[in-house]
């Protein structure tokens, strides 16, 4: 496999590469090919498509401020009829939702923090340091790349409940902190980092944490970027994980606060639910739309390595 | 050979910079890994939650037992169902729409490309209750619009044909975009000269597509294939939110099996299973490594 670098421009992201090859391509008759009954068509389909994919969310936020009756009115209005808050008032003011979503807040900001820092220190050690250990380290970390949290729950939460943690946020962080992914996504980039770098700073005499801290972060920030969003989103999205390890409802993260009032009523209130949903999803989609470029590209470079 | 000073500082150093993940690393995974399959061996219940090491070894009792239990082979028979049908449907529709994006006629390309790939960040559990309520077949969106060419919506969740195809449907949904964006940027990676080459040589685009396009992306429709066969192969929260399991057991998983045992408190039993669907795992992701590497 070939290592692909993330473009090096700091915290911007730099644009996609497509665009130049796009327009060098369309050069010798844009106008007339895009406009062609061919082109329409194609982009009527993708029309289709998109609101095929956005559709579900869009209900989902439009029903969300629509009174529990008209959600169950038949044929539903498109527009609602009523704009009402009382979903929202309901969920935040006698739902205990604003202690879930402090929870998840908390719970993926630690864990985000933790795990990118930890996996770069690691990663920085296994690219670019000689130790004893090294290889075996290495080839542990991929080994359990592929092991996924449905295989090893049952085990983990008999060690989280011997251990005492059981119902504590440090059930919901520490297994987390370390990511066999992450290590192996800052191993690539570190690779990337000359050597020249890292010997003209030990040559100025500065020690390796300093030179870690000072040279090697600055210049994998796009790589920290990229794992730090994708960090923070497995841990808001988790649901598997905080459901079996805490049992007293103030400590549940958003997910599970949600699905197991979704599966514990008796009569369903589907306005309370889509707005859940929508407390979930929302934030997530504004901090998406703002960081798209990082992260589809992110995604793309990851993928290609 | 003879370690100098340097070389032991640096190795400190190293060591320094390795340790919060290690010790983690090893408590948290290693130590998991090497007790499930432990466990798979033993008859440990929930009552033995603190005295893990106190239980029988039953040799393989538990796989027997698994495998000859009907909820098992159902839950099995519904994993491949769901694997076998939404994997290549997403595959094949994230490839779609990565062409058609890559085709160079599209008006707004990134508009469509964040478009397709919102779901993919969303939360599985808040779209599955969005889902379960689009799929109401009363007042539901979907059996609405049904409603209005003349047709009358099954009750998709409860019906027992229809919950798996349903589920099918929504981790097409949600899942499609993180192909296509791995798949747009390997298409991006093919030179443009071949196709190009290859039109004056009369090749049309169904051509293209066979002879340059698909063996060119091979090393990428694995990664996409393997990926999203790993994350299906595990799914539960859909079942959970949506039908729990239901119904009759139609959409229950080998994933929400496991979860069951475990919390009917036969810890053995459902370390058995995980470790079966880890196997399932490893061949699923051999399999496509043989079929989709580049032929020699």
């Amino acid at each position: 496999m070939t290592t692909t670098s993330l473009p090096t421009a700091g915290g911007t992201p730099a644009p996609a590469p497509t665009p130049p090859a796009a327009s060098a391509r369309l050069d010798d008759a844009p106008r007339r090919r895009r406009s062609s009954p061919r082109a329409i068509l194609l982009n009527v389909a993708l029309l289709a498509g998109l609101a095929a994919s956005l559709g579900p969310l869009v209900w989902m936020v439009v029903s969300s401020v629509k009174p529990e009756g008209e959600i169950r009115q038949f044929p539903p209005t498109l527009i609602p009829d009523q704009v009402t808050w009382t979903n929202y008032t309901e969920l935040f003011a006698s739902l205990n939702f604003p202690r879930y979503f402090l929870n998840s807040v908390v719970v993926a900001l630690v864990v985000t923090v933790g795990s990118v820092l930890f996996s770069a220190m690691v990663g920085y050690a296994l690219a670019k340091l000689d130790f004893p250990g090294r290889r075996a380290l290495f080839a542990l970390v991929m080994g359990t790349l592929m092991v996924p949290g449905m295989v090893t729950f049952v085990p983990l939460f008999v060690l989280v409940a011997n251990l005492d943690l059981i119902n504590t946020y440090a059930a919901l962080v520490l297994p987390f902190l370390a990511a066999p992914f992450g290590v192996f996504l800052m191993r690539q980039f570190m690779l990337d980092v000359p050597d020249e770098l890292l010997d003209a700073a030990r040559v100025d005499g500065a020690g390796e944490f300093r030179t870690f801290f000072r040279i090697v972060l600055p210049q994998t920030r796009p790589a920290l970027a990229t794992l730090g969003i994708l960090t923070f989103l497995g841990s808001w999205n988790n649901f598997l994980w905080p459901l079996v390890a805490v049992q007293s409802a103030d400590k549940y993260t958003l997910p599970v606060a949600l699905a197991l009032y979704s599966t514990g009523q008796n009569t369903v209130q589907y306005g309370l639910l889509v707005a859940g949903a929508t407390v979930i999803v929302l934030p997530i989609l504004i901090v998406f739309l703002a960081l798209q470029r990082h992260i589809v590209q992110g995604i793309s470079t990851t993928g290609l390595k | 050979m003879a370690v100098t000073a340097r070389q032991r500082r640096t190795g400190l150093a190293a060591w320094g910079f390795a340790l919060p993940f290690t010790v983690l690393f090893a408590v948290f995974m290693l130590l998991p890994v090497a007790s499930s399959l432990y466990m798979a061996f033993t008859d440990m219940h929930g009552a033995d939650l603190r005295t893990p090491l106190a239980v029988n070894f039953v040799g393989l009792d538990n796989f027997v037992e698994v495998l000859a239990d009907p909820k098992f082979q159902q839950a099995a028979g519904n994993t491949l169902y769901f694997v076998g049908v939404a994997m290549p449907l997403t595959l094949a529709v994230a490839l779609l729409l990565a062409v058609l994006l890559n085709s160079g006629l599209v008006w707004f390309r990134s508009v469509f490309r964040v478009g397709f790939y919102a779901p993919v960040v969303t939360s599985i559990v808040a779209v599955a209750v969005v889902w379960r309520f689009l799929l109401q077949p009363d007042f539901g969106l979907v059996n609405s619009a049904l409603g209005l060419v003349g047709i009358d919506g099954p009750r998709w969740l409860t019906d027992e044909v229809w919950a798996m195809p349903s589920l099918i449907v929504m981790a097409t949904w949600r899942n499609v975009g993180y192909s296509m964006v791995i798949l747009l940027a390997g298409l991006q990676g093919i030179p443009r000269d071949l196709y190009e080459a290859s039109a004056i040589d009369g090749a049309g685009a169904v051509r293209q597509f066979r002879s340059i396009t698909v063996p060119l992306l091979r090393p990428t429709l694995l990664f996409c294939a393997v990926i999203t066969g790993i994350g299906y192969l595990q799914f539960f929260e859909e079942p959970f939110v949506m039908t729990q399991g239901g119904p009759l057991g139609a959409t229950n998983s080998v994933a929400y099996e496991i979860f069951n045992q475990f919390g009917f408190g036969n810890y053995g039993l459902s370390a058995a299973m995980s470790y079966m669907l880890f196997v399932a795992i490893v061949i699923l992701s051999y399999l496509q490594f043989r079929l989709l590497r580049p032929k020699s």
